[in-house]
């Protein structure tokens, strides 16, 4: 145990404690951390594609998006800044829809880089993203997704430690091997588990 | 590298810990320092602001980050603060100062009040250029009110001289100001930003 704080109390809450994951804290807020300004992208040019390499595999405009089925979802935040959210919602596209749109939902192995507006990028395993895992998310708590946090649309992927559920999302470039995008080549961990505290490279 | 963060943890006796993350308000090289704004019902900043006595012992990890930073490159630096954040901006014009760098650098700094400035003393040796967004002090002939793109175009250095903004603040501080920037002809890549608080 590591050595007590004098005078520290703290604030417990047990209803939530077991929702929280080691080291984070609940907050009502929706702090915004990105490492640049936002960007804005206009929706009659915004598209959304699975590419291998130089290959585009699939591509949707936003209306096509907007006729993909969707979810309503409920999902916890865990930030590796160290703050958590429960319950937000979200309306998206199941990347699990996209892949069976694009007549790839038999790959399975690998991994992916997604890539964003404004040039930010992270890697994932492509498993992570199937099973009903994560969406392209376009709504927030029943309204369009605001720019500073993703909109038009964003990765939403609730498992892991919010950095991998990248903002302004258009891209995911499927990968045979594992390769760090920003913020992992600045040390952050390539898997991130908020259940494991695998906030950095060697956690 | 300064313009990183370290992690604070805290232990209570039954072993409840809680964590945050602070900017290092030292220069690399300097004992750690951090700055902590004491907000409102928070569960650790009154800890760290009203309890902590000297002779404390606190369990600090890092440094983190490495985007938010200077490395000591020689391109003219803008520094845009709001309010708290000020504390990263002065790590990196402390550690300039140190290492006798020529780097340009110009700072901006927006508070409500003059009661609400950081580091006052120091910041002059910087040639900090402030606004006030809520009272300024009498006589004040600088600027006033929120940071505009009339302001920047005043004060910023030039798009053409290649210059890397650090902007730090509340979120909305921070969105307005990353803009107005990008509007002015610094490319997105050029402005770092570090914004505290929610939105």
């Amino acid at each position: 145990m590591s050595p007590v704080t004098r005078g520290f109390r703290g604030r417990r809450n047990p209803e939530s404690a077991s929702r929280t994951p080691p080291g984070q804290y609940l907050t009502k807020d929706f702090p915004v951390l990105s490492a640049g300004p936002t960007p804005v992208t206009r929706l009659e040019k915004w598209t959304f594609s699975v590419t291998r390499g130089d290959a585009t595999l699939r591509s949707w405009t936003w209306s096509d998006l907007r006729e993909l089925p969707y979810d309503d979802v409920t999902v916890d935040i865990h930030c590796v800044t160290r703050w958590s959210k429960l319950d937000t919602r979200w309306r998206g596209v199941s990347i699990d829809t996209f892949l069976r749109d694009a007549d790839l939902e038999d790959t399975v192995s690998g991994y992916v880089m997604a890539h964003s507006d404004g040039g930010y990028t992270t890697n994932l395993p492509l498993k992570d993203l199937t099973g009903g895992k994560a969406w392209v998310a376009y709504e927030y708590g029943g309204q369009p997704l605001a720019a500073e946090h993703g909109g038009p649309a964003r990765l939403l992927v609730p498992h892991l430690y919010f950095w991998k559920s990248a903002k302004w999302v258009r891209r995911l470039d499927l990968m045979k091997v594992d390769e760090p995008g920003f913020w992992e080549n600045y040390g952050y961990h390539m898997y991130g588990d908020p259940w494991r505290e695998q906030r950095y490279d060697g956690d | 590298m300064p313009g990183q963060r370290v992690d604070v943890r805290l232990t209570a006796e039954d072993g409840y810990t809680a964590s945050r993350e602070y900017s290092i308000a030292s220069a690399p090289g300097e004992p750690l320092e951090i700055t902590v704004q004491r907000i409102e019902g928070g569960e650790v900043s009154p800890y760290l602001t009203e309890e902590v006595r000297p002779g404390d012992q606190l369990e600090v990890r890092g440094p983190a980050g490495g985007f938010f930073v200077w490395d000591g490159a020689p391109d003219p630096m803008f520094l845009v603060a709001g309010g708290s954040g000020i504390v990263p901006l002065r790590s990196i014009l402390r550690h300039r100062s140190r290492i006798g760098s020529q780097t340009p650098a110009r700072l901006l700094y927006s508070v409500r009040t003059t009661a609400d400035i950081i580091y006052r003393d120091e910041l002059e040796k910087y040639g900090v250029r402030y606004t006030f967004t809520r009272q300024r002090p009498d006589g004040w002939t600088g600027y006033s009110g929120r940071v505009t793109p009339a302001m920047l175009a005043d004060i910023a250095w030039p798009a053409g001289a290649n210059p890397v903004a650090y902007v730090c603040g509340p979120t909305s501080f921070v969105e307005t100001v990353a803009s107005e920037l990008t509007a002015i002809g610094y490319p997105p890549q050029r402005v770092r930003t570090e914004r505290f608080g929610g939105a």
